[in-house]
């Protein structure tokens, strides 16, 4: 093979096009040009608008069921009746949300939000479109296999949307569809909740692997490893973990459809009872199985939702600060670190199922071990603020606020990781309040900032900043408005996925009793259902300006309006089928900002270096 | 501009981009596979002592299927030498043989499910237990016939390697005395729930390797005349899952039929 190494031609030599000749060749018409495209700007943005309409409903879904812990059984006003003419009486009988439609809602907002919202948004939309052009790539590597896992994720989606209207509804086991709750349930939503996961692990599988060979594959000349832009080097940790933890959830997800259509007894016990009576099944399986399987996605999962957002926060802080990352190494080694780790900290979500102490040690030790890494980075964001003259714009805006909500949410998750404090508050408020404070106000912000700060790029228009700025106080307040008090009902002991908000377990319904739950936690759900509503509405200004800016924006005048020194910013905009007129030449490390005696306060990765005639600068330090 | 690395290999990683994303999706498969068989070892250690079926497969079947594949795997790696070579009879012919013995495996497999399946455990009304290989099982008759033996417990089913010669006799059973009758699908117990899925993806999987193959050996074989680099690079990805399907097999074979 080696001598094939040497006898082909290096990067610039291989015979190329007219630069980015195809969309001048030929135009690809309608369906080959916004439907079928195989360009990954297009596959990006296709991503972004699909995830963000499931994020919308999601967050729908979420409203209704706020509505209904705040008021068990009282019709959900406005669309009650609607409700009960899709799904029917025994749903939503009379406009109120039944306990199994409760529990189907509650199964599909997590599903929807995690696996169809955040990380096609996250992963696949902003790494579609701005990876390959950060790193001077004419495409991804894949091209037609990158159309592919775009049809296999919204394919996965309409049959996770389908299963609402099937005979006994969605899946009602959680987002987790613990077994054997899962199999038990007389609904086929479950199977077909696995057929959807299995079509969006299949999405996912063919976008990691093409993420990964771009990356490792497409740099441009000059492009090293450590001149990486942050956020390309999150990107690829995150493919890494989404190729590698994906698969066991698969084959636990191929089992469980065994044993819910094949009648199989994989995670059914021997002796389980089903409504009084032992079920009729061959027994013998183990249900921690499924939840090792299940948690060895399900933590790397949570990184996969937060480091693509660490590395949008990255780059725009790098812009808005106007000087370099503060300690680039260490983000780019505690990344590499996080996804090591993140494949060893599974169990620490079943520590309540008796799988014994010294199991239980072995997962809090990393559980706190990978917390350092995390705080590496968040601190070199920190640190990067200080002295600078920062420009608060509304991507800014968004990420400063991330970093405080992303603190809260990483902090109060210390707890969790400890056996003892974890027994009580497993399953409590708490951690909703927790995970929701790391995914809401942190990652969602920090794609919100995504999306105002490249939008130039993808449009050639900047969205409004004050319309910007109003979403993003009315988000920041009501988001704390809606997850805070949820730390206080959980430390009470509230429990999650109650159909009736804990109404049960109230010392209204029950006075006298011990370890009720008081009446001020109680009224909380009221503060958190206006707050939803709040918040709901706080996305309108957003909705509006996103399609409003597309043709009305204030024009952009510039290929580079944020003046960065990154690859996506130095192509025309929007960037044609093929992104580079010239293939790019990388001279430098991505942040350098305030190069003193440059004339500029930013240099671009492909800025030549200055002839030696000019003054002499001095090198910025630590950069390479 | 283009995209590079399409057929010949970057220089600093040596690779062309398929070969990159093929490896990758191997090790992706790897963690599939890999969570399979920790089922395997979770289930089967976690079972009661001595109920661990042993001796309930074809070994004459599963040996000749092994053999099978692994010939396949010499026919796949001379149809990519003969593409190297330039030789382009030789790859038909090579990768013909690759697609034949890939039949035969899935024919083969097709055989061992058929016997599970007919294959039946009938516990009867006074307590004893009846196993063999259906062979009339009418519902408008009031009996069943099978070709088997009784035994006295359940236990005396889980281990058949000792059965010398079992010369199973004809048995007929009325149905007034059947309590149960299962047959050995994937149902019957956790031993043949990861038999069937096990080997039941696994098959998947040669076929989709046959049909990726096939595609090559008919009408994908367009690409050689106008770039026969590009193809031999497509004949040794595709040569890259095949081998990593028969090395799930050369797992699979001891895990389930010997161990």
């Amino acid at each position: 093979m080696d001598e094939t190494v040497h006898s082909f031609p290096a990067y610039d030599e291989v015979p190329g096009d007219h630069g980015h000749g195809h969309a001048a060749h030929h135009d690809p018409g309608f369906w080959r040009g916004y439907v079928f495209s195989t360009d990954h700007k297009v596959i990006g943005i296709q991503y972004g608008f699909t995830a963000l309409c499931f994020l919308l409903f999601g967050f729908f879904l979420i409203l209704l069921m706020r509505w209904q812990i705040a008021h068990p059984g009282v019709p959900v006003p406005f669309i009650g009746p609607l409700l009960e003419k899709i799904l029917g009486p025994t749903m939503a009988g009379h406009g109120a949300i039944s306990p199994d439609l409760y529990n189907s809602f509650g199964a599909m907002h997590g599903t929807i939000m995690i696996f169809l919202g955040v990380v096609p948004l996250a992963f696949a939309a902003f790494g579609n479109y701005v990876v390959p052009l950060m790193i001077g790539a004419p495409d991804m590597a894949f091209p037609r296999v990158n159309m592919a896992s775009y049809q296999a994720y919204v394919l996965g989606g309409i049959v996770m949307l389908v299963s609402f209207f099937i005979p006994g509804g969605a899946a009602q086991a959680g987002w987790t569809s613990y077994s054997p709750l899962a199999t038990t349930i007389p609904t086929h939503g479950q199977a077909f909740w696995i057929i959807g996961m299995v079509l969006l692990i299949t999405s996912s599988l063919l976008g990691a692997v093409n993420f990964i060979a771009t990356i490792i594959q497409l740099r441009a000349p000059g492009m090293t490893w450590m001149r990486l832009p942050f956020f390309v080097w999150a990107q690829f940790v995150t493919a890494f973990l989404l190729l590698l933890a994906f698969p066991p959830l698969e084959a636990a997800a191929l089992m469980q459809l065994m044993d819910n259509l094949a009648h199989t007894s994989f995670f059914l016990p021997t002796g389980l009872a089903v409504g009084g009576h032992l079920a009729h099944v061959s027994g013998g399986g183990s249900p921690l199985l499924w939840q090792h399987l299940f948690w060895f996605l399900g933590h790397p999962e949570v990184y996969v939702l937060i480091l693509p957002a660490m590395g949008i926060v990255c780059e725009i802080i790098a812009n808005n600060t106007r000087k370099p990352i503060w300690g680039y190494k260490s983000l780019v080694y505690s990344v590499l670190a996080i996804g090591f780790l993140s494949f060893i900290v599974w169990a620490h979500h079943m520590y309540l199922t008796g799988m014994g102490t010294k199991i239980a040690t072995f997962f809090q030790a990393t559980t706190l071990a990978i917390s350092i890494p995390s705080v590496i980075i968040l601190t070199c964001l920190l640190i990067s603020l200080w002295g600078a003259s920062i420009r608060f714009n509304t991507p800014m805006l968004f990420c400063l606020a991330f970093l405080p909500m992303f603190g809260i949410g990483g902090l109060t998750g210390l707890p969790l990781g400890l056996a003892p404090a974890d027994i009580y508050l497993h399953d409590t408020y708490y951690v909703i309040a927790h995970f929701h404070y790391v995914v809401a106000p942190g990652t969602i912000f920090a794609l919100f900032a995504g999306i105002y700060y490249w939008f130039p790029k993808m449009t050639g228009r900047r969205m409004n900043e004050f319309w910007g700025r109003v979403h993003f106080w009315a988000s920041f307040v009501f988001m704390n408005v809606v997850f805070m008090p949820m730390f206080a009902q959980g430390m009470e002991g509230m429990l999650r996925r109650m159909a009736d908000g804990g109404a049960n377990y109230s010392a209204a319904r029950v006075p006298g009793a011990l370890d009720t739950l008081p009446n001020t936690i109680m009224e909380m759900h009221t503060w958190i259902l206006w707050g939803a509503v709040a918040l709901g509405l706080a996305q309108i200004p957003f909705i509006i300006n996103l399609f409003w800016s597309l043709n009305h924006g204030e024009e952009a005048h510039s290929d580079n309006p944020w003046n960065s020194t990154t690859l996506e910013w130095q192509t025309p905009t929007p960037p044609p089928h093929g992104n580079f007129a010239t293939p790019p030449q990388i001279h430098r490390g991505p942040y350098e900002y305030s190069v003193p005696g440059h004339d500029t306060d930013f240099t671009p990765q492909n800025e030549p270096e200055i002839p030696v005639t000019a003054p002499k600068i001095s090198p910025m330090p630590a950069m390479h | 501009m283009e995209i590079p690395y399409v057929i010949q290999p970057r220089p600093d990683t040596g690779i062309y981009n398929a070969k990159v994303g093929i490896w990758l999706f191997l090790a992706s498969e790897v963690m599939l596979f890999g969570a399979l068989f920790s089922a395997y070892v979770l289930l089967r250690v976690g079972a009661v002592p001595g109920e661990w079926p042993h001796g309930w497969q074809n070994l004459t079947l599963g040996t000749i299927n092994t053999l099978v594949l692994a010939v396949s795997a010499i026919t796949t790696l001379l149809a990519w030498v003969a593409c190297k070579t330039r030789q382009f009879g030789k790859f038909k012919f090579f990768h013909g043989c690759t697609l034949l013995l890939a039949l035969a495996f899935l024919c083969i497999k097709s055989e061992e499910y058929r016997e599970h399946l007919t294959h039946y455990e009938i516990q009867l009304t006074d307590g004893r237990i009846a196993e063999g290989d259906m062979r009339e099982n009418n519902s408008q008759n009031d009996y069943v016939l099978i070709d088997g033996r009784y035994v006295a417990e359940e236990k005396d089913l889980y281990d058949l390697r000792a059965q010398k010669d079992p010369k199973p006799e004809e048995i007929k059973i009325p149905r007034a005395q059947i309590k149960e009758m299962q047959n050995y699908g994937p149902w019957h117990n956790d031993y043949l729930a990861l038999y069937f899925t096990l080997t039941g993806l696994h098959a998947l999987h040669v076929l989709g390797g046959s049909i990726v193959i096939g595609y090559l050996w008919g009408p994908g074989r367009r690409l050689w005349q106008t770039d026969p680099e590009h193809f031999t690079n497509r004949v040794e990805v595709s040569g890259l899952f095949w081998h990593f399907v028969d090395l799930v097999w050369i797992f699979l074979f001891p895990v389930l039929y010997l161990m």
